[in-house]
């Protein structure tokens, strides 16, 4: 049996989500193929803080144009969106010599920032702890529930017709995709399997960054907007084991404590020691949270790129077959504009930031 | 440093009890760890008013006072690494290095969702049991013991001598199957003596047979439940109602430590050799957590897993023919209370099934898998960590993963964060 579409999406996380919701909203027939549960590949390990961070440029245009992108879904029933805005906090005077260049870097992207001092920091967010040196406030960043959103973009795009089929993609030709229930679907194919991409496309590397963090019992107001430790960034795009302070308050009253990256591990499996580094750290900053009821820790491996921006775009040395995956920690905050991108390229649209730092050629050379 | 035993024994139920003893008598230096203020498990849970039977009071005395004994209470496995535990008390959290493991986490009850059941006055027959004994005022108070198995008859029993007017105990069982079962009970003679003092404690208490309680009604507390049986549906006005379908292995400590489990019905239980030995090296297992067998496979399989434990080769061989019987009888309870479908089919699409994060049966309809459903409604997030409506959902047919990840009970981040060369940690939590 064959069907035909103008675009085949292989993998139901947020990434692969969000480029469904666009395309179908553009009249495209559109396929979506999953083979296990929607969003529940790392989208459901996720933090679902949607954030710009401004480590490489191009993420922070990616971010940026997303978090504008956001405001259009934040009603979707059950996603949670909140927005209780980022705060990043200096630990020393090191620290707090970096913020002019963060400021001016976030401001130049359009976003909304302002410098708190330590005073201030107290009284944003009084329990963390004396001593820190200040920060650096984003009040219009939010939080989401991203197995939810993702499952919402899929029924959205359901609803305008695209079919939803429950099976694992084997094999790729040109405009066409072998599944595993023996069918094969003819049309434009994008490849949004995240850390399971090379099964598909082993010409585009993927390294998976494990991280873990755990939620808390519910202390309503305990925390108020989501902290960052300023040298997250550091860990983020480190090439070392490490650990970083962000801890996130759910609409729930629970808080989300994260996180960690570790490299060259496929398992997802809770490691203690990573687990205690990692609360070593948040409790520097957050002394209060050693006395709280964790209920549950987890671990998800990011889908990393060579270079730390995803792939976004058409696959060299194939025909039909397109690719949006590989964005490691932030591929909640990026999938609505991952998502635009891809499609814009696809209608052969010229597409509102500059695609060309994704384009997956690069990795192919 | 961690401390160190040579046996570290989980559970103090009659399993983990008889466990301890043996490995003590045997020259081990022992670990005795429960979650519980007091030792004695499900079965011999502390009474406030009527003390336990006296061969309960000698097997807890004579572990207890064991000098090669320390018993650790209220203390909660959480984490674990190779050849250490994790532990959490009310006021420290240490690890605990062993040599050999016997896990004898025991069951809890299955509660099956059915219209009405979270209702304040409505909880489990084991549930009912544990409030009496806690001391609950019950006197005076009309209730009705419903569900399944010989349980229901124990439940019974302790809430009258607490001194509640027992209005009824409806089985779905039916007569029939009651029947080839009373007349197989000849070769367990213990069993009839056993079955003869409830009955003669629950003289004049009705005995109903293929019956079941469809629904639990009242405003803001329980007031009347419907029981359909086979003479038809009535009405009971009652103020309290306790409803058991059977128990459960908590299997969490042993997924966690990687042993191999099998199933058991509709849920898993822990595989275990002749001498009680997990698949994992050095970890053993007694009791219910290997299968629901009852007190007396529970003390057998105990004294088993300590000699086992401590390397011995003699005395075992002995208990084993009688763990055999034990477990014979035990396969014929679960046969005779068989759960019935109509059981399974009484929750309806607005009952509640997972109570901590307010999920309706219907809310799980709309999703394909397990993975899915728990992402989209959270059921199964909230602090009963899924062991409530995971157990459930099993029985009603829906897969259900076991979690087994540390924390393997909500525990206070500064446990997690302790490292093996911390010691103990004395927590500042009041
Ligand atoms: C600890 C942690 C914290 C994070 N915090 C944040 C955060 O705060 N903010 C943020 O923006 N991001 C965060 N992220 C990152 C974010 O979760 C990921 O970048 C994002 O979810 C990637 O989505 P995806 O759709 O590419 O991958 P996935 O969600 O893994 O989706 C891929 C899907 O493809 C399916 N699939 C795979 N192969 C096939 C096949 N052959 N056929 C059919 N289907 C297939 C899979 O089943 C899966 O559902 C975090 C990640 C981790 C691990
Ligand atoms: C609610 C209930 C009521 C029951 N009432 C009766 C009755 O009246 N009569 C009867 O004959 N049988 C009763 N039973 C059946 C009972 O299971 C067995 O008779 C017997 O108690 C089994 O002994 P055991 O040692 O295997 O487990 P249990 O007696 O269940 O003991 C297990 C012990 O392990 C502890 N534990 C479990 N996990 C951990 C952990 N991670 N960390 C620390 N401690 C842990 C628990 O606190 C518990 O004390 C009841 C069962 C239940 C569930």
């Amino acid at each position: 049996m064959t069907h035909s579409y103008d675009l085949i999406v292989v993998g139901a996380g947020i990434i692969g989500a969000a480029c469904a919701d666009v395309a179908s909203a553009e009249g495209l027939k559109v396929a979506i193929v999953e083979s296990g549960a929607i969003g529940a590949g790392v989208t459901a390990a996720g933090m679902g803080h949607l954030v710009a961070v401004d480590g490489l440029p191009a993420e922070l245009a990616l971010a940026r144009y997303s978090l504008g992108l956001w405001e259009d879904l934040r009603d979707l029933p059950g996603g949670e969106f909140s927005r209780c805005g980022t705060l990043w906090f200096a630990r020393d005077e090191h620290e707090l010599a970096r913020i002019p260049d963060k400021l001016a870097r976030l401001r130049a992207a359009g976003a909304v920032a302002e410098a708190v001092d330590a005073a201030q920091l107290r009284e944003l967010e009084p329990a963390l702890s004396p001593g820190l040196a200040g920060g650096v406030l984003v009040p219009d960043e939010a939080v989401v529930y991203p197995p939810v959103m993702a499952r919402r973009l899929v029924e959205r795009a359901c609803r305008r017709r695209a079919t939803l089929i429950h099976a694992r993609a084997i094999a790729l030709g040109e405009h066409a995709v072998t599944l595993d229930d023996g069918q094969r679907l003819l049309g434009n194919v994008l490849i949004a399997t995240g850390g399971a991409l090379q099964a598909l496309l082993p010409e585009l590397l993927i390294h998976l960054r494990k991280g873990h963090l755990l939620i808390t019992e519910r202390y309503p107001n305990m925390l108020h907007h989501q902290l960052v430790h300023m040298g997250y960034t550091d860990s983020a795009h480190g090439q070392s084991d490490s650990v970083a302070c962000n801890v996130q308050p759910r609409p729930t009253g629970q808080l989300l404590v994260g996180s960690s990256r570790e490299y060259g591990v496929s398992d997802s499996e809770i490691s203690l020691p990573m687990l205690r580094r990692m609360l070593r750290c948040a409790f520097q900053f957050l002394p209060s949270l050693r006395q709280l009821k964790a209920l549950r820790a987890w671990a998800g491996l990011r889908p990393a790129s060579i270079d730390g921006l995803p792939y976004i775009g058409r696959v060299a040395q194939r025909r039909g077959i397109w690719v949006a995956a590989g964005h490691e920690g932030l591929g909640v905050t990026t999938a609505p504009g991952t998502a635009r991108l891809l499609v814009d390229q696809l209608l052969a649209r010229t597409p509102a930031i500059d695609a060309r730092p994704y384009d997956p050629m690069r990795a192919a050379a | 440093m961690a401390e160190r035993y040579d046996v570290l024994v989980i559970g103090s139920g009659p399993a983990g009890l008889t466990a301890a003893h043996a490995a003590a008598r045997h020259g081990a230096r022992v670990g005795l760890v429960d979650a519980q203020a007091l030792p004695g498990g499900q079965v011999w849970r502390h009474d406030v008013r009527f003390s336990a039977p006296a061969f309960a009071r000698r097997c807890m005395q004579a572990t207890l006072e064991h000098i090669k004994i320390d018993w650790l209470p209220q203390t909660r496995v959480v984490g674990a690494e190779p050849g250490r535990l994790l532990v959490e008390d009310p006021r420290s959290a240490r690890w605990l290095k062993y040599g050999a493991l016997v896990l004898a986490t025991g069951a809890r009850e299955v509660l099956l969702p059915f219209p009405g059941w979270t209702l304040p006055g409505v909880t489990g027959a084991g549930g009912l049991q544990a409030l009496a004994k806690q001391g609950w005022p019950l006197a005076g108070k009309r209730v009705v013991v419903a569900g399944s198995g010989p349980l229901l008859l124990a439940a019974a029993a302790t809430a009258r001598r607490h001194g509640a007017r027992v209005l009824a105990v409806f089985e779905q069982a039916d007569r029939a199957a009651m029947l080839r079962f009373t007349r197989g009970l000849w070769r367990w003679p213990a069993r009839v003596m056993q079955a003869a003092v409830l009955r003669a404690q629950l003289a004049g208490v009705p005995y109903h047979f293929g019956s079941v309680v469809t629904a639990a009604q009242g405003e803001d507390a329980l007031r009347e439940i419907e029981v359909s049986g086979p003479r038809g549906q009535r009405r009971i006005a009652c103020d309290q109602l306790a409803v058991g379908f059977g128990l459960a292995p908590n299997v969490e400590l042993a997924c966690m430590l990687g042993c191999q489990l099998e199933a058991e019905g509709a849920q898993q239980r822990v595989r275990v050799d002749a001498r009680q030995h997990t698949s994992v090296p050095g970890v053993y297992a007694a009791g219910e957590v290997c299968g629901i067998g009852g007190r007396d496979s529970a003390l057998i399989e105990g004294a088993i897993a300590g000699l086992a434990a401590t390397g011995a080769r003699t005395g075992i061989a002995s208990l084993q023919r009688r763990r055999a019987q034990a477990r014979a009888f035990a396969r014929q309870l679960r046969e005779t209370f068989a759960i019935d479908q109509r059981v399974r089919a009484l929750a309806q699409p607005d009952t509640l099934v997972c109570r901590c994060e307010d999920v309706t049966l219907g809310a799980l309809d709309a999703h394909v898998d397990a993975r899915g459903a728990k992402l989209a409604t959270r059921c199964g997030m909230g602090p009963c960590q899924g062991r409530i409506c995971a157990t459930a959902l099993a029985e009603l047919g829906r897969a259900a993963g076991i979690a087994a990840r540390p924390p393997l009970f909500p525990a206070r981040l500064e446990t997690l964060a302790l490292a093996p060369a911390d010691g103990i940690a004395a927590s500042l939590a009041t």
